[in-house]
């Protein structure tokens, strides 16, 4: 398996550790529903160096990419963080990804671990085409997320960069992160360690947070500085295991789940990441189609009503008639209840309808709620 | 990890009380370790008759569903029903108010392949 570069701190940290898409990975260290709160209340750190980042450069940058998607990356000005979708013929998704836009010449491309390989053979596919030189990063960076309501504060502790003028979803590209900054006491490890790193405000949980992309060798230094700050804030480390359920929470789509090559945005309840009308990119006939025709299966969020975990790939049912799938589930500990989203054939998609799910041969209620399942 | 002494235990990681002909059953300190937060529990009916080898329920947890299985054959007497409502009883304390069932035995001899802490024990650190 597939190690990060912060593997040797989850193993000093006692993190139970578990194959995720070929990568040893962390899935929580005091538990799942701890680290969960944890970023609710306090912050979490993660380690996502598993996922993949292309640079994308030269004068058609942004006109390739906006071929490759289906959001309008003219509309995101220099410094910001798109949300986006890399789009195929049959207007399913390819991968959903975040795009950093350090200018209309110069992209950041962060996509999921589970694509890295057949994303980049998409993009090289496509940039024959253009006037373009694309390069595949994922190696070069070790990224790190810092989510929840402390994490402006514990991060500012570290870095050059005033924080509280960083909007959500911007990001800086080459912010200097040293434990000199800010004035602080010098600590026992490294006071000489200053590191450029590129830091986002973004983030998969639905709270407030940062995402740092630095080189390999500095993630552990920085990591662990980041512990040493925030761990009287109440900063805990956290898995992959509350990274689902937070997101779960906020309906976030989890590639291969409620995304997929047959699954693209109008299914999947992404409608405003798609700006039709921006000009000419792959999908946009199928999805003009789609809209056209009407979709046949949308995905809702559905709450158990029944005591019952619905779970991927659990079959639903309309009366008696099988009408669609679970695409995730769990328990959600913030809610106290078991929430999930599926697919149902589109008419049925309406909140409130009454949907079972077939769970070890049996029928259990479920209702059609509104989505995201947590709000502050 | 703790193993009491006069528990019996199974491959699948249940242990068993036995009291006369009744055998408390539930899932051992390792099994509950290895789930983490347990968010989840099914147990079966009072009354169900069950035989050995067959699920009885499963146990959850945010990520997994495991199942539960008889190490032995009989009839479920009772059913530990606090535990729908307070799974997390599991991980606190899996051997005392964390068992799951009750059952009164029709047939001692499935009690032969069940083993004892320090087999078990053993059998936990094979698997690593």
């Amino acid at each position: 398996m597939n190690k990060t570069p912060l593997y040797e701190m989850h193993k000093q940290l006692g993190a139970k550790m578990v194959d995720f898409g070929g990568w040893e990975m962390p899935v929580s260290y005091s538990g799942i529903l701890k680290e969960h709160q944890a970023v609710r209340t306090q912050a979490g750190l993660f380690d996502v160096s598993h996922m993949g980042e292309i640079w994308v450069e030269g004068p058609d940058a942004e006109k390739y990419l906006q071929y490759l998607t289906c959001n309008d990356l003219s509309q995101a000005e220099d410094g910001q963080c798109q949300y986006n979708i890399l789009m195929n013929e049959k207007g399913g998704a390819v991968d959903d990804i975040i795009v950093n836009k350090i200018d209309s010449h110069t992209f950041l491309v962060c996509v999921n671990a589970s694509n890295t390989q057949k994303d980049w053979d998409w993009f090289q596919k496509y940039a024959a085409h253009f006037k373009v030189k694309i390069a595949s990063k994922s190696e070069d960076y070790a990224l790190i997320a810092l989510q929840g309501p402390r994490a402006e504060k514990i991060l500012q502790n570290f870095v050059s960069e005033d924080l509280s003028k960083l909007k959500t979803f911007h990001f800086r590209p080459d912010v200097i992160a040293s434990p000199s900054e800010r004035g602080n006491s010098p600590s026992a490890l490294g006071g000489s360690f200053k590191a450029k790193v590129l830091i986002s405000r973004t983030g998969y949980t639905g709270e407030d947070g940062f995402e740092i992309y630095c080189s390999p060798s500095e993630a552990s230094f920085i990591w662990q500085k980041l512990l040493e700050y925030g761990t009287p804030l109440g900063l805990l480390p956290c898995g992959l295991g509350a990274r689902d359920t937070l997101r779960l929470e906020m309906a976030y789509p989890l590639y291969g789940h409620e995304l997929s090559d047959e699954i693209g945005p109008l299914e999947a309840d992404l409608g405003w990441v798609v700006k039709i009308n921006k000009g000419n990119f792959i999908g946009k006939e199928a999805l003009l189609g789609k809209k056209e025709k009407g979709i046949e299966q949308k995905r809702v969020g559905l709450l158990m009503i029944d005591k019952a975990i619905a779970r991927a790939d659990y079959p639903l049912f309309w009366g008696e008639e099988k009408v669609g799938w679970m695409a995730s589930g769990t328990y959600s500990p913030s809610l106290d209840k078991n929430i999930g989203c599926g697919y149902v054939r589109s008419d049925l998609a309406r909140i409130g309808n009454s949907i079972s799910v077939e769970i070890r041969g049996k029928k259990k209620l479920a209702r059609i709620v509104s989505t995201p399942f947590y709000k502050k | 990890m703790n193993f009491p002494e006069e528990l019996k235990y199974t491959k699948e990681h249940e242990w068993v009380r036995l009291k006369g002909n009744t055998a408390t059953v539930g899932i051992t300190d390792w099994a509950q370790e290895q789930l983490g937060d347990v968010v989840f529990v099914e147990l079966p009916e009072e009354g169900e008759g069950v035989e050995k080898g067959d699920t009885f329920g499963v146990v959850e947890s945010t990520k997994s569903v495991s199942d539960l299985y008889l190490p032995i054959s009989g009839t479920v007497v009772e059913v530990n029903d606090p535990l729908l409502d307070a799974p997390e009883i599991i991980n606190d304390d899996c051997y005392g108010e964390g068992w799951m069932i009750r059952i009164e035995m029709s047939d001692k001899s499935d009690l032969s392949d069940l083993m004892n802490a320090e087999e078990y024990e053993a059998y936990i650190k094979e698997g690593e």
